[in-house]
C-alpha cells in the first residue's frame, strides 16, 4: 500500500514539472518531444486511477496523433515570427493562478465523497446491449455526447480541408523498392487492421471501442503517410465523402429511428442495443480514421520536405 | 492524503502550467501546445475525482467525458494548427518583396527583432480549450 | 514465492536493466543515428525480457499469446520507426559521428 503511494507520489509530483518543461522548453522540437514523453508517463496515472479507456485514448491520439500533428508543423512553424505584441509575463502568472484558484473552488466545492453515478451505471448496464460500464455510457447512456463528438470531428476536418486545401495532389509516391521501410509497412499496416478490429470487438465488454480502434487504423495510415506509401485521399474523392459521412449519418440513423416509433430520441430497444451500439462502432471506426488522417493535409512546404532543403514558395 | 487528493492536486498544477504557457507565449504553435498541456492536466483532475467514488470501481462517468473531451481537443488542435499554418503562409507571401533572401527556420526566440509591421495577432491557440 | 515467479522476477528485472541501458544511451550517445541505436536494440530486447516475465506470471496462455502479438507489433513498429527517424536525419544532411 504505501509503496503504492510513494510511486502515486512520485508520479504526482512528475507530471507538472515535465509540463513545466514543455512549456518552458525554448526549442519547439524538444518541447513536443517532451509533451509526447510527458503523454507516455501520465498514461502510468491513468492506469493508478484504474483508467484504462483513458490510456488507451489519451496515448494514442492525445499523445501519438497530437505529436504527430505538432511534430509535423515545425518546418513551417520555426520560421514563423511571433506576434509583435510581447506576452508580460507577470499578467501570464496572474492569469494562470486566477484560472487555477477557480478551478480549485471548483473542485473544493464538489459534494461530500458518495457512491457517485456508479450505481445508476451499473443498475442499467443490462439493458444498456454491452457489458463495459464506460462504452455504455458513451454508445448509450450519453452517446448524444458521442454523436455531437463525431460531428465535431467532421466539422473539423472539412474546416482544415476550407483553411488549407491540398495543393500535393500529385505528390510522388516512394518507389515500390523492396526497401526495409516497405517490408516493414507491409507487416505493420494488417497488424494495425487486425489490432483496430480486434479492439471494437473487445469494446463490449473489456477497455477498448471506436476511438482506440481508430486511432490505431490511422496511425498506420499516419506511418504510410510519412513514409510516402500512401497519397493523401482528395476531398473530392466521392468515395472518401461516403466514408466520411457513414460513421455520422448510421449514428443519426439510429438516434431519430425510434421517434417515427414514437420512442425517444437516441432511444436504444433492448433486444438490439448490442448489435446496433457494435455497428455504429465499427462505422465509426472508419470515419474517425479517416478524419485524423485528414489533419495532416497535402500541402507543398510541407512536413514531407526536410527543413535544411530549399525553401520554396506557396504559388 | 488520498490517492485521488494527490492525483487532483497534481492536474490542478499541470493544468495551471499550461495556462500560464497559453498566456505567456506569442507563437501559435507554442500556445496551441500549452492548451493541449492545460486540456491532458485537466483530463487527470476529471479522472482523480472518478476515483473519489466510494465503489470499488472507479465512477465510469467522467472517464466517459474525458474520453470525449480527447477527441473534441485534438479536432481543435488540428483546426487551430492549420489556421495558423494559413496565416504564416499568408503573412510569408506578403512579406516576400521585404525580404528577398529569407533565411530559413531562425529560432523563434531571435526571431523578436524583425517582427514585421503587419501584425495581426488573433490568439489561434486559445480558440477552443477541451 | 514458487521458482515460476522468481524466473519471472528475475526475468522483469533483466528487462528493466536493458530499459536503463536504452536510456542512458538516449541520454549520453553523440548523434540521432547511436542514439537510435540504443533505444530500439535495448528497448526491444528490454521489452520481449518483460513480455517473457509478464508471460509467465499470466493467467492462462491465451493472455500470454496477447503479450506475445504486442511484443511482435512493437518489434516492427519500432524498426520501422527508426528506420524513417534515420531517413529524416540523413536526408537533412545529419552527418553520422565520428570519432575525433
Amino acid at each position: 500500500m504505501s509503496a503504492g503511494l510513494a510511486i502515486d507520489a512520485a508520479l504526482a509530483l512528475v507530471l507538472p514539472v515535465l509540463a513545466w518543461a514543455v512549456v518552458a522548453t525554448p526549442d519547439l522540437r524538444k518541447a513536443i518531444v517532451l509533451f509526447m514523453a510527458l503523454g507516455l508517463v501520465a498514461a502510468l496515472a491513468w492506469a493508478r486511477l484504474a483508467a484504462p479507456d483513458i490510456a488507451l485514448v489519451e496515448a494514442a491520439i492525445g499523445t501519438g496523433v497530437t505529436g504527430a500533428l505538432l511534430m509535423s508543423c515545425v518546418p513551417w512553424a520555426e520560421s514563423l515570427t511571433p506576434a509583435s505584441r510581447r506576452a508580460r509575463a507577470d499578467l501570464a502568472l496572474a492569469g494562470a493562478l486566477a484560472v487555477v484558484a477557480c478551478l480549485g473552488w471548483a473542485i473544493r466545492a464538489l459534494p461530500e465523497a458518495g457512491p457517485g453515478l456508479t450505481p445508476a451505471v451499473l443498475g442499467a448496464l443490462e439493458v444498456s446491449g454491452v457489458e463495459h460500464p464506460v462504452t455504455a455510457v458513451l454508445l448509450n447512456y450519453r452517446s448524444y455526447d458521442t454523436l455531437l463528438e463525431i460531428v465535431v470531428l467532421v466539422a473539423a476536418a472539412i474546416g482544415i480541408d476550407a483553411v488549407l486545401p491540398d495543393d500535393d495532389a500529385r505528390r510522388r509516391l516512394a518507389p515500390p523498392a523492396r526497401s526495409l521501410v516497405g517490408v516493414l509497412s507491409h507487416l505493420l499496416v494488417p497488424g494495425a487492421v487486425l489490432v483496430a478490429g480486434f479492439l471494437v470487438w473487445k469494446g463490449a465488454h473489456a477497455p477498448g471501442g471506436a476511438f482506440q480502434a481508430g486511432a490505431v487504423l490511422a496511425a498506420g495510415g499516419i506511418l504510410l503517410l510519412f513514409a510516402r506509401r500512401l497519397r493523401p485521399v482528395p476531398f473530392a474523392a466521392r468515395a472518401l465523402r461516403g466514408a466520411l459521412l457513414a460513421g455520422p449519418l448510421l449514428f443519426l440513423g439510429v438516434a431519430v429511428a425510434p421517434l417515427v416509433r414514437g420512442g425517444r430520441l437516441l432511444e436504444l430497444p433492448v433486444a438490439w442495443a448490442g448489435v446496433l451500439i457494435l455497428a455504429i462502432e465499427t462505422v465509426l471506426v472508419v470515419t474517425i480514421a479517416i478524419v485524423l488522417l485528414m489533419f495532416f493535409p497535402a500541402r507543398v512546404l510541407a512536413s514531407s520536405r526536410a527543413p535544411a532543403a530549399t525553401v520554396e514558395d506557396p504559388p | 492524503m488520498s490517492a485521488w487528493q494527490l492525483y487532483a492536486l497534481s492536474g490542478l498544477a499541470w493544468f495551471g502550467v499550461g495556462m500560464w504557457g497559453l498566456f505567456a507565449h506569442a507563437h501559435w504553435v507554442r500556445k496551441i501546445l500549452a492548451v493541449n498541456v492545460a486540456g491532458s492536466g485537466l483530463f487527470l483532475v476529471l479522472a482523480a475525482l472518478a476515483r473519489r467514488a466510494t465503489t470499488p470501481a472507479p465512477d465510469p462517468v467522467p472517464h466517459a467525458l474525458v474520453l470525449t473531451g480527447i477527441v473534441v481537443g485534438i479536432s481543435a488542435t488540428a483546426l487551430a494548427l492549420s489556421v495558423a499554418r494559413r496565416l504564416a503562409e499568408v503573412e510569408a507571401t506578403a512579406r516576400l518583396d521585404e525580404d528577398a533572401t529569407h533565411e530559413p527556420a531562425a529560432p523563434p526566440a531571435g526571431a523578436d527583432a524583425r517582427a514585421g509591421g503587419d501584425a495581426a495577432p488573433p490568439p489561434a491557440g486559445g480558440g477552443a480549450p477541451p | 514465492m514458487t521458482a515460476l515467479e522468481l524466473v519471472a522476477g528475475a526475468l522483469l528485472c533483466a528487462g528493466a536493466a536493458f530499459f536503463l541501458a536504452g536510456t542512458v544511451g538516449l541520454l549520453r550517445f553523440p548523434d540521432v543515428y547511436t542514439r537510435l541505436h540504443a533505444l530500439t536494440k535495448a528497448d526491444n530486447l528490454g521489452l520481449g525480457l518483460i513480455v517473457a516475465g509478464l508471460a509467465l506470471d499470466a493467467g492462462s496462455v491465451a493472455e500470454a499469446l496477447q503479450l506475445g502479438i504486442i511484443w511482435s507489433l512493437v518489434m516492427v513498429s519500432s524498426s520501422l520507426s527508426c528506420q524513417l527517424v534515420a531517413r529524416a536525419a540523413r536526408r537533412a544532411g545529419v552527418a553520422p559521428w565520428r570519432r575525433r
